[in-house]
């Protein structure tokens, strides 16, 4: 469960802007962030991750506070248990495919989830090889399972598909959405793509002006 | 043939570069991600040495150095280290010589990996140690290489600074090319002349083996 209530200033497209959002998701929803370039959707995840600090509210996920300015309270990334998967993979190119799931172990977590977590995305042959050989397709099912590793309570998606044909956008959308419903995940997804956002998302959150213009189901957004 | 001065040499610029690392990695990742704005004035101190004239730096180290003064006084009496006209005081002085040959090849270097690598590294709960050791530097093979090439180098090469810090004496702080001033001054141009080839084959070889050894890793690593 996130409750979140966020203020940043933002330099968009068109200048300065301010963001100013606040929503609840409940705890097992996989909820779609919509909205044109430079909305702020990224800054979103980016703040619920720890990455970037707001200038204003509070986080709380679970009844635990991630952030709360009034009580100059931020926890670090490193502190909040969520994966996270980038529009660019962000493989590292000096580890192998099974390496770059060991560095996602935390200290005394059992090796197990590797081989899981291999086998799951199907990339079990690819142990051994760097990311350099593997497809665009892989390299993002390995960023999906690497941000699996930890057991996550949150998954925070940040266009991840955007660079993949249709094909391995229908395989990928697939795994999330099983990664989502079997590890019982809140999910964030940000997406350009409607039909993708219809597709794998029950609420569609829509963020225009720094600030949510919608918040329900995707069909009764999309078509409007 | 006296080869003192070329093993002197060698050994001077083996202890500058070892020390160069363990001050040059800490400084450069500050400088590449520090936000402090006083880290302009650290980056042109540590570049001075490129502008200065070795002769002025040697001047004011030989002035610092000096027992007569404060440092070399404090150094003298609590630690009983001279550092005028002594191999320590000529690694110390190299090494101030050489910060900026090592500085700012790493800097560079951790400027050019991708700020989604630290960000994923963070949200996979990965501190700045694991972060440094795991991710930074075995993706920095390039500019440490670069680095220890032209600190190592610039150490063998230098002559201003060694001659005013360290003076000319022999099997302590004769190196090479202040040998070689030595043999011209004496007009023993053969003597001279076997130290300098020996010199450029030394370089040369060091260059072409490291080059060679750097080529066929990156090639392994899918880099090329």
């Amino acid at each position: 469960m996130i409750e979140l209530e966020l203020e940043k200033s933002l330099f968009g497209p068109e200048g300065r802007m301010k963001l100013k959002v606040s929503c609840f998701i409940g705890k097992g929803e996989l909820v779609g962030l919509y909205g044109p370039s430079g909305a702020g959707k990224s800054s979103i995840l980016r703040m619920i991750s720890g990455l970037m600090r707001p200038e204003a509210g509070k986080l709380r996920v679970d009844g635990e506070i991630w952030f709360d300015q009034d009580q100059k309270l931020h926890l670090k990334p490193q502190k909040r248990n969520i994966g996270m998967v980038f529009q660019e993979h962000s493989l590292f190119p000096n580890m192998t495919v099974e390496e770059n799931l060991e560095f996602a172990l935390e200290s005394g977590q059992e090796q197990k989830m590797v081989k899981e977590m291999l086998e799951r995305v199907g990339l079990e042959k690819l142990a051994k090889k760097r990311p350099s050989v593997l497809s665009g397709g892989q390299k993002q099912r390995l960023a999906l399972a690497r941000a699996m590793v930890r057991k996550p309570k949150i998954l925070l998606l940040d266009e991840p598909l955007s660079a993949l044909d249709w094909s391995m956008r229908n395989i990928l959308q697939q795994y999330i959405v099983q990664f989502h419903q079997e590890y019982d995940l809140t999910t964030l997804l940000v997406s350009h793509d409607a039909s993708e956002i219809s597709k794998m998302a029950k609420r569609v959150l829509v963020l225009e002006g720094g600030q949510f213009c919608f918040d329900g189901k995707p069909e009764a957004f999309f078509s409007r | 043939m006296d080869l003192s001065p070329f093993f002197l040499t060698l050994r001077l610029a083996l202890f500058t570069t070892l020390i160069l690392f363990l001050i040059g990695i800490p400084l450069a990742y500050w400088l590449a991600y520090s936000k402090y704005r006083i880290k302009y004035a650290v980056e042109a101190i540590v570049s001075l040495p490129l502008v200065l004239p070795p002769t002025v730096l040697g001047f004011y180290l030989l002035l610092a150095f000096s027992p007569e003064n404060a440092l070399g006084s404090v150094l003298d009496h609590y630690f009983d280290l001279r550092l005028v006209f002594t191999f320590p005081g000529l690694v110390v002085a190299s090494v101030i010589y050489s910060l900026p040959f090592m500085v700012q090849p790493l800097r560079s270097g951790f400027s050019g990996i991708p700020k989604a690598w630290l960000d994923t590294a963070q949200t996979l709960g990965k501190g700045r140690w694991v972060t440094l050791t795991r991710v930074l530097l075995p993706n920095m093979r390039n500019p440490l290489l670069t680095a220890a090439i032209l600190s190592f180098a610039h150490t063998v090469g230098e002559f201003g600074v060694v001659l005013m810090v360290g003076g000319n004496i022999p099997d302590e702080t004769r190196v090479i090319s202040v040998a070689i001033y030595n043999e011209v001054e004496a007009m023993n141009y053969k003597s001279a002349n076997t130290y300098s080839l020996l010199l450029i084959g030394f370089s040369f070889l060091v260059l072409l083996i490291t080059y060679w050894v750097n080529h066929d890793k990156n090639r392994v690593l899918g880099y090329d």
